[in-house]
């Protein structure tokens, strides 16, 4: 299946990159009406600034995240897509000196409420990261149960094991390392190693799981398995994917966030919000048409 | 199924407010503790003079006629602390530019592979405990300059550090200089080293494309680039020789004079060799006394200390 | 060669004598052949050995000296003629800067070779297990120096180790502000104390609450912890930074709280470089004299009890057998050799393990 999909890419790619007008999704009947085995949660992003410090980085980001679908936020480097990404886990506020204005609620709860922990936010909203980063002192299996061992105590061998496997499964890695999951998580292959990192996050269901770039450390192959992963994962999660693939964005994501600096020094911005489709082939703002045409970024 | 079930409401839960937002218990713990012991860290440097202060006030406050030799406790501890410098003083002249050297053949002339563990080797001589440089000192260094004392003496007499008559046994402030130089090499050499393997290389490209040689590289690049942490190694290696004990003890004969001569058999006594042979056999207000003389060694190394740190920052400052 | 490109496609390619702004040769690296600087060497020193056979009087040291001596001018003078002055120099300065470094080498191939010589009288199995207990002249050992040794020691870095590295996770993962700054300076000025004025402390400290004149095993290991601490502090400090942020920020996303970060997956990160620098510190301490001649005292039978009675660590045990040798002086300072044998031997030993743990299981860490 990844061969043909790969063939499918070399032979589309080149064709598509300058003329994204017929972006060709690869799973039609899965895209339109996908089906869902869970119903996951909604984000709700309204009038949300980010700072660093006295920098502001982001402005005035008015949005919503969709339930078991995918959202891809694109823009050129440094225009505050992933500092977005971190704010929707909490994850901006360890940098020192960030800040968040405004409100960002899962599910109509806000989740910087002054009564609520971040640590639990960030156990319902899990995250990938761009390089695999797997604990180098543990095993497979231990870095797949890491976010239950860390977190709670004293769960039973035979339910670590059953939640092991299906986040293994629900990654599309198991059957590779069902016969070595004593063997160090640094064993495997840099596509394995992001399957296995995405596998810890979904190991502790969250409802959300943020993607930062996480194929920009693979090679092409490596990539089109986590691209069928994440239509298969969308089944049970809301997916926020950052990426600066353009192409990659059009196969894999429903939904498509545009952002932009309006000039060097500025914050950045969300530009324009829609269905992937539209966004591609007749966004709203010429900002956007320059971009996805690649006249910049 | 249930598990998922569980954590939507659970989170819902927790997100509507019901656990309240204090900090979670154990990282109030672990945080706590942490603090704790940095303060524990500097409690510690604080009560070493805040400790050397109580007990040296007896001594401050005495009568001149009880303290040892019966002199007032200033005159007591200024030829030792000229002791202590002088010694010092020679470690440091013999011992910068031999570290410097070193610290260019081992960054710019010896083959890259021989490079790691020439450094490994000299480091090992930092790690040699004091005592033993001491045996080595009397029963090896001492008998073995004696002919160079002897020559020292009777050719270059004139100058008023090797005025005669030299000592027949070695034991003499040029033989502990030299150990001690031995001694704080590995520091001076490995602060310099650290510098000059990280010497700009465009700079020093520029020079030999220029058509210099490699000593005109070094001495155009090379050197200045690492001039102040030649400086605060120095400084750092002056600290070291300056509190150093056991090594001197042994191999110097005291007679606590205060005197340039650097190959005779009388000697200046540093503070540190003065406590270490009178201390066990001290007691009452002379225990005061000594503690008084540590308390003035211990300020003479923090102010070099901080000197050499503070120049190291500033370096660090600029090439930033 | 001064055709144009278009008559030569060719010359512009074609080389050209640069033009020297310095003047002398061009070719910086000189005309003689590479293997010119360790001829003059060997061949100078041939010469010394000649020299000293004919006077009589042969010493290594003598004979080394007397091969630079020679060796310098040479090189420079025959270098001189050949290459120019520039280049004259240069060879000049790198035998000049390689005689420094073997110079600086002498005392230490000195120093293993005599205390291996006169430490190996001694080192036999009496040594090791024979306390001086009634010995007044040959024979005896050093059991309660090496049990002294392991104790002191090692309740030393029972103190200094917790607090050490708490405090480099302070410095690393927690520290704020003005007691972050303060604590990291300090550490570097803590470094320099003189081990004696730490032995003062210790004795000090403890005049204060139990009167003058006490000597315990304990009071020896509250100078080496003060010795100790920030050396694991410093080496500790290195080695949480060196541990990369996304296995924080991953446990982070997880949803751990961050005692459960540092604790569970940092310090295991770590544990490699930091029992590395542990064992460094201990290394530094092991064959402190100065401290616990203030502190601990001298004793001569085997006392394993830090809270009561004086005791000794091998430091001590050489220096007081050089001091006092006793009735057979030799036999006193072949006991000292020994001593100062095995403190070599320990203080290699750990330092060498250290470094092999960091490479053998560090591994996590690059």
């Amino acid at each position: 299946m990844a061969e043909t999909a790969a063939e499918e890419q070399m032979q589309d790619g080149s064709r598509r990159r300058f003329a994204p007008t017929q972006p060709a999704p690869r799973h039609d009947v899965e895209r339109r009406g996908a089906r869902v085995e869970r119903v996951a949660k909604r984000f709700k992003v309204t009038d949300v600034n980010l700072f660093y410090g006295d920098f502001h980085a982001v402005k005035d980001v008015t949005m919503t995240v969709e339930p078991n679908q995918v959202t891809a936020l694109i823009g050129s480097s440094g225009c505050g897509k992933t500092t977005m990404l971190r704010a929707l886990n909490r994850m901006h506020e360890l940098t020192p000196g960030a800040r968040v204005k405004g409100e960002i609620a899962l599910d109509e709860h806000d989740i910087y409420a002054p009564d609520v922990d971040p640590v639990e936010v960030r156990r319902l909203v899990g995250m990938v990261f761009q390089a695999p980063n797997p604990f180098p002192t543990m095993s497979i299996y231990e870095n797949v149960a890491a976010g239950l061992t860390l977190n709670q105590r004293g769960i039973p061998r035979s339910q670590k094991d059953e939640i092991v496997e299906r986040s293994l499964r629900g990654a599309h890695l198991w059957e590779e390392v069902k016969d070595r999951l004593d063997r160090r998580g640094s064993s495997l292959s840099g596509g394995q190693q992001q399957r296995l990192c995405i596998a810890r996050a979904i190991a502790v269901e969250p409802e959300v799981l943020l993607m930062d770039e996480p194929c920009s450390a693979l090679d092409p192959i490596a990539t089109l398995a986590i691209e069928d992963l994440i239509e298969d994962l969308k089944r049970r999660y809301t997916i926020v994917i950052v990426t600066h693939n353009m192409q990659q964005a059009a196969r894999v994501s429903d939904t498509t966030a545009f952002f932009n600096l309006e000039a060097t020094g500025k914050p950045g911005h969300l530009v324009e919000m829609g269905p992937t489709e539209k966004i591609f082939t007749t966004p709203g703002k010429k900002e956007t048409e320059d971009y996805v045409s690649g006249r910049f970024g | 199924m249930e598990a998922h079930t569980e954590t939507t409401r659970q989170a819902g839960r927790l997100l509507a407010g019901a656990t309240g937002g204090r900090r979670r218990r154990g990282d109030q713990i672990f945080s706590n503790a942490t603090v704790i012991a940095a303060v524990t860290v500097l409690a510690i440097l604080a009560g070493v003079a805040v400790f050397l202060i109580i007990k040296s006030v007896p001594a401050i406050t005495a009568n001149p006629a009880e303290l040892p030799q019966g002199k007032t406790l200033i005159d007591y501890i200024a030829p030792l602390a000229f002791g202590t410098v002088l010694a010092a003083a020679v470690a440091v002249v013999v011992a910068v530019p031999l570290a410097v050297a070193v610290a260019l053949f081992i960054s710019h002339i010896a083959p890259r592979r021989l490079a790691l563990t020439l450094a490994y080797v000299v480091d090992l001589l930092a790690a040699i405990p004091s005592i033993v440089y001491g045996l080595w000192g009397i029963f090896v260094l001492g008998p073995a300059m004696v002919p160079i004392l002897d020559w020292l003496a009777a050719h270059l007499g004139f100058i008023p550090f090797f005025a005669g008559p030299a000592s027949v046994t070695g034991r003499t402030m040029l033989t502990a200089g030299i150990v001690l130089a031995v001694m704080i090499l590995p520091i001076i050499s490995a602060v310099a080293r650290e510098v000059f393997s990280q010497a700009p290389r465009n700079l020093e490209e520029g020079a030999l494309a220029l058509g210099a040689t490699r000593w005109e590289m070094i001495r155009m690049v090379v050197l200045p680039f690492g001039r102040s942490a030649v400086v605060s190694g120095s400084m750092l290696g002056l600290g070291r020789a300056l509190g150093e004990t056991m090594a001197v003890t042994i191999i110097l004969s005291v007679s606590g004079i205060v005197s340039f001569n650097l190959i005779s058999e009388q000697n200046p006594t540093p503070i540190a060799a003065n406590i270490a042979l009178n201390f066990p056999e001290s007691s009452g207000v002379q225990v005061n006394a000594l503690i008084a003389s540590g308390l003035v060694l211990f300020g003479i190394t923090l102010v070099v200390n901080m000197i050499a740190r503070l120049i190291i920052s500033r370096a660090n400052k600029d090439t930033e | 060669m001064n055709r144009t490109p278009d008559e030569n496609p060719a010359a512009a390619f074609d080389p050209v004598e640069p033009i020297s702004p310095i003047g002398g040769p061009t070719v910086a690296s000189g005309t003689l052949p590479r293997w010119f600087l360790p001829a003059v060497v060997a061949g100078s020193a041939l010469v010394a050995v000649a020299i000293l056979l004919a006077a009589g009087s042969f010493t290594i040291v003598v004979l080394l000296l007397l091969t630079a001596v020679i060796a310098l001018p040479t090189a420079y003078i025959w270098s001189r003629i050949a290459e120019g002055r520039r280049q004259a120099m240069d060879r000049l300065a790198t035998l000049a800067i390689g005689t420094a470094f073997g110079l600086a080498l002498v005392p230490l191939v000195s120093l293993l070779y005599e205390v291996i010589k006169r430490g190996v009288a001694r080192f036999d199995g009496s040594f090791f297990t024979e306390s001086s207990r009634g010995v007044i002249g040959a024979g005896g050992g050093a059991e309660h120096a090496i049990v002294g040794t392991l104790v002191i020691t090692g309740l030393a870095t029972l103190i200094a180790v917790p607090i050490g590295i708490m405090a480099a996770i302070y410095l690393n993962e927690y520290g704020t502000g003005r007691l972050r700054k303060a604590l990291t300076f300090f550490v570097d000025v803590m470094t320099g104390i003189p081990s004696i004025v730490a032995g003062l402390f210790a004795y000090a400290l403890f005049a204060v609450f139990l009167g003058p004149g006490i000597r315990l095993g304990i009071i020896g290991s509250v100078a080496l912890t003060v010795l100790m601490i920030p050396i694991v502090i410093r080496s500790a400090e290195e080695i949480l930074k060196i541990v990369p942020d996304d296995l924080r920020e991953a446990a982070y996303a997880l949803g751990t709280p961050k005692w459960k970060v540092v604790a569970r997956i940092v310090l295991p990160t770590a544990l490699a470089g930091l029992v590395t620098g542990v064992m460094l510190a201990v290394a530094r301490v092991i064959g402190e004299t100065a401290p616990l001649l203030v502190t601990t005292g001298v004793i001569d039978s085997v006392n394993t009890d830090p809270l009561s009675g004086r005791m000794q660590n091998l430091a001590v045990y050489a220096y007081t057998e050089y001091k006092d040798p006793g009735v057979n002086v030799q036999a006193g300072y072949d006991k000292a050799w020994a001593a100062a044998l095995t403190l070599l031997v320990l203080v290699m030993g750990l330092s060498l393990f250290a470094r092999w743990v960091y490479r053998r299981f560090g591994t996590d860490l690059r």
